[in-house]
C-alpha cells in the first residue's frame, strides 16, 4: 500500500512541483497520466524515496516513508519497492540471471535462483537467462526489468513509463504481465506514463 | 552472487582495459623484482668470493682485471709475475697465507687453475669423491664440471689454450681426474685445479719445444724462471692493507689489487645502469596506476546509470564503492603476481646465459623480503587508483542520473 498526501517538491525557485494526493491500496492498480513536463518522474522518484519532498507525507506499508534517513530510506526501497523504468538498464557486464538475482542480494535476502526462474517462465524469457542482457530485444528487456522488480516481493511496484518504447503488441502484453505479477504477490502497481493506449487497461486513475 | 563476482565480471566485460593495467602493473613489479634477485644475488656471489682474501698480486695492469681473474674466474689475466716475487711476500710479516695461481688453459670453457691445496682449502672446497690432486697431471674438479657429464674420476682430457672453449688443443700431454669437490656455491665449483707443476709442464713443454727451433738458449731461461699468474693474499692484520699494496707496486714488477675496493667500484659502476632502470621501473608502475585510474574513472563514466540503478535497488554507496575498490585491487594482485613469476622468467634467462658464459648461476627463486613491501606497495597503488574516481559515487545523483538516462 502507498499513499500520499499534500506532495511538494521544488528543482529551484522557479521549478515547483504540487502533487495531487496518490492512494493505492495492496492488489490495486493506479494509473497517473500526465504530459512531458508535468512532473510525472518527479512524482515517481519522490515516491520511490530516490527524492526528499520539500514538504507533504509519504507512507509506504503502513509506515511514514518521509521525513527519514536516507540509509533508511534505502532499505524502504530494497525491501519494499520494485522499480521499473521506462528503458530497462541492467548492470552490463552481467547475465540475465545474475541481474535478476541483484535485487535479492542488494535487500540481504536469499539469492532465489528457482523463483527466478519461474518468473523468467512466467515473464516468457526463460531461454535467455544465461545471456548477457545486451542481446536480448527491448520488449524481452522490460519483460527481465519486470521480473527484477519481482525478486523481493515488495509492497510496491512503480512502473516509469513501462511501455513508452514498446509497440502496440508488446505494449498490450508488458501491462497484462505487470498487473498478473502484482497481483500475484498483493502489491500496489502504481504506473507512471503519457501513453493513452494505457487509458482503458486501468479502472484508477490521476491526471497530473 | 556477490561483490568479488561483480568486480570480475566488471574487469572481464572491459578486458583490453584490464589487460592494459595489469600488463603495465606485471612489467613495472617485474623489472623492480628482477632487479631486486640480481642485485641480492651477483652481491652474494661477488661476496662470497672475496671472502678472506684481502689482496690479490698479478701483472701490472688494470687491477679490476686482476680481481675479476683470479678471484671470479670471469676476466683474462693481466699477464705473469715471477714466483720468486710472490715467494718472497711469503716471509712478509704482514703475509699470512699467499695462495698461487696459474692460469692460462681450460677444458670445454672450464678453467684449469695452476694451485696448491690452500686454495680449495680456503673455499673450504672437500673433496667428495676420489682424491686431491697430488702429483703433475693429476685434477680434481668442481661440481658443475663434474655435472656437466663429460669428466668422470679416471678420465683423461687434453687441455685446449687460452680461457675459453675452442682453443688450441696441448694433445700430447693428458691430465686424469683423480678427484670430485663437493658443491661450495663459489668459485670452485666451476674449476678443475691441478698443482703449478702440471701447468708449467704444460707450457714449458710446449713453449720449450716453440722455442727450441728458434732460441735454443731461452730454454734454460724458463727453467729457472717460474711464473704464476697471480697470487690470493690473506694479511695477518689489517696495518697490512695500509703498507703492503703501495710496497708491491712501488718496489716490485707485481701489481697489488685490493677485492673490496675494486669490488665496490664494480658496483657502483653497474649501480648507474641499476639506478636507471629502477627509475625506468617506477616510471612504469606510475603508468600502470594511472591506467588504473583512467580506466574505472571512464568506466565509472560509462556505468554511472548501473550504479544509480543498483543504488534503487538499495544497494549502499559504501557496498558500490568497495566494488570498485575491489576492481582496482584484483589488478594489482594479478599485476603483482604476473610480475613476480616473470621476473623469475627472466631470472632464469639470465642465469642460463650468465651460466653458459661464466658458469655463475643466480638460481634463488624464493620471495625476497622486499618483494613483500612490494606487494603492499601494489596494493596500495591499487585502492588509491580506484579510490579517487570511486569516491565519484558518494556524490552521485540518483535521482537526476536515473532521469537523464
Amino acid at each position: 500500500m502507498i499513499t500520499s498526501k499534500n506532495l511538494h517538491f521544488s528543482y529551484s525557485s522557479q521549478k515547483h512541483f504540487t502533487f495531487p494526493d496518490i492512494s493505492c491500496d495492496d492488489n490495486e492498480t493506479l494509473l497517473i497520466l500526465g504530459q512531458s513536463g508535468k512532473g510525472k518522474t518527479t512524482l515517481l522518484h519522490l515516491l520511490a524515496l530516490l527524492l526528499k519532498p520539500t514538504s507533504g507525507e509519504i507512507h509506504i506499508a503502513n509506515k511514514k516513508a518521509s521525513g527519514i534517513s536516507s540509509s533508511e530510506a534505502t532499505n524502504v526501497r530494497a525491501q519494499n519497492i520494485g522499480i521499473i523504468y521506462q528503458r530497462a538498464h541492467f548492470a552490463s557486464s552481467l547475465s540475465v540471471m545474475e541481474n535478476i538475482l541483484l535485487p535479492n542480494y542488494f535487500a540481504g535476502q536469499k539469492q532465489d535462483r528457482d523463483k527466478a526462474s519461474f518468473l523468467a517462465s512466467e515473464l516468457g524469457f526463460a531461454e535467455h537467462l544465461e545471456k548477457k542482457t545486451n542481446q536480448l530485444s527491448q520488449g524481452e528487456q522490460q519483460r527481465v526489468s519486470i521480473a527484477r522488480a519481482l525478486m523481493n516481493n515488495p509492497n510496491v511496484i512503480l512502473a516509469d513509463e513501462p511501455t513508452s518504447s514498446l509497440d502496440d503488441d508488446n505494449c498490450g502484453k508488458v501491462i497484462d504481465l505487470l498487473k498478473k505479477q502484482s497481483a500475484q504477490i498483493g502489491a500496489s502497481l502504481v504506473v507512471v506514463t503519457h501513453d493513452q493506449r494505457l487509458k482503458d487497461e486501468f479502472t484508477n486513475s490521476v491526471f497530473l | 552472487m556477490n561483490l568479488f563476482k561483480i568486480s570480475i565480471a566488471n574487469l572481464k566485460e572491459k578486458k583490453l582495459n584490464s589487460f592494459l593495467s595489469a600488463l603495465l602493473l606485471t612489467l613495472g613489479i617485474g623489472m623492480i623484482s628482477l632487479l631486486l634477485l640480481l642485485n641480492k644475488q651477483l652481491d652474494e656471489q661477488f661476496r662470497r668470493n672475496i671472502r678472506g682474501i684481502d689482496m690479490v698480486v698479478g701483472a701490472k695492469g688494470s687491477p679490476l682485471q686482476i680481481i675479476l681473474s683470479s678471484i671470479y674466474q670471469i676476466d683474462a689475466p693481466t699477464g705473469n709475475i715471477p714466483l720468486s716475487e710472490v715467494n718472497t711476500l711469503k716471509r712478509n710479516p704482514f703475509v699470512k697465507t699467499v695462495i698461487p695461481l696459474s692460469m692460462g688453459d681450460n677444458y670445454n670453457g672450464f678453467r684449469i687453475v695452476g694451485t696448491n691445496e690452500s686454495y680449495s682449502e680456503h673455499f673450504e672446497a672437500k673433496v667428495s669423491s676420489g682424491k686431491m690432486f697430488n702429483s703433475t697431471m693429476e685434477v680434481t674438479i668442481g661440481s658443475k664440471v663434474a655435472l656437466s657429464g663429460t669428466l668422470k674420476i679416471g678420465s683423461t682430457f687434453a687441455s685446449a689454450h687460452g680461457l675459453d672453449a675452442g682453443g688450441d688443443v696441448h694433445g700430447d700431454k693428458k691430465y686424469k681426474v683423480v678427484g670430485i669437490f663437493e658443491p661450495t656455491g663459489s668459485v670452485v665449483d666451476q674449476l678443475i685445479l691441478t698443482s703449478l707443476s702440471s701447468v708449467w709442464d704444460i707450457h714449458e713443454h710446449a713453449e720449450g719445444e716453440a722455442h727450441h727451433e728458434e732460441h735454443e738458449e731461452s730454454v734454460e731461461h724458463h727453467e729457472d724462471e717460474k711464473q704464476v699468474t697471480s697470487a690470493l693474499i690473506r694479511f695477518r692484520n689489517p696495518m697490512g692493507l695500509i703498507a703492503l699494496p703501495r710496497q708491491i707496486n712501488e718496489n716490485t714488477s707485481m701489481q697489488a689489487a685490493l677485492p673490496s675496493i675494486e669490488i665496490n667500484r664494480l658496483f657502483s659502476l653497474l649501480g648507474v645502469g641499476i639506478e636507471t632502470l629502477r627509475a625506468l621501473a617506477l616510471i612504469i608502475i606510475v603508468i600502470a596506476g594511472a591506467s588504473v585510474f583512467i580506466s574505472l574513472y571512464n568506466s565509472l563514466k560509462e556505468r554511472k546509470y548501473e550504479i544509480a540503478l543498483m543504488l534503487s535497488m538499495g544497494a549502499t554507496r559504501t557496498r558500490l564503492f568497495l566494488m570498485l575498490l575491489l576492481e582496482g585491487l584484483m589488478l594489482s594482485v594479478i599485476g603483482y603476481l604476473a610480475g613476480v613469476v616473470l621476473s623469475r622468467i627472466g631470472l632464469l634467462a639470465f642465469s642460463r646465459a650468465a651460466e653458459k658464459d661464466f658458469h655463475y648461476s643466480l638460481k634463488e627463486f624464493s620471495l625476497l623480503p622486499e618483494e613483500i613491501y612490494l606487494f603492499a606497495a601494489a596494493l596500495l597503488l591499487g585502492i588509491l587508483a580506484a579510490a579517487l574516481p570511486s569516491l565519484g559515487i558518494y556524490k552521485l545523483n540518483i535521482s537526476r542520473t536515473l532521469a537523464e538516462e
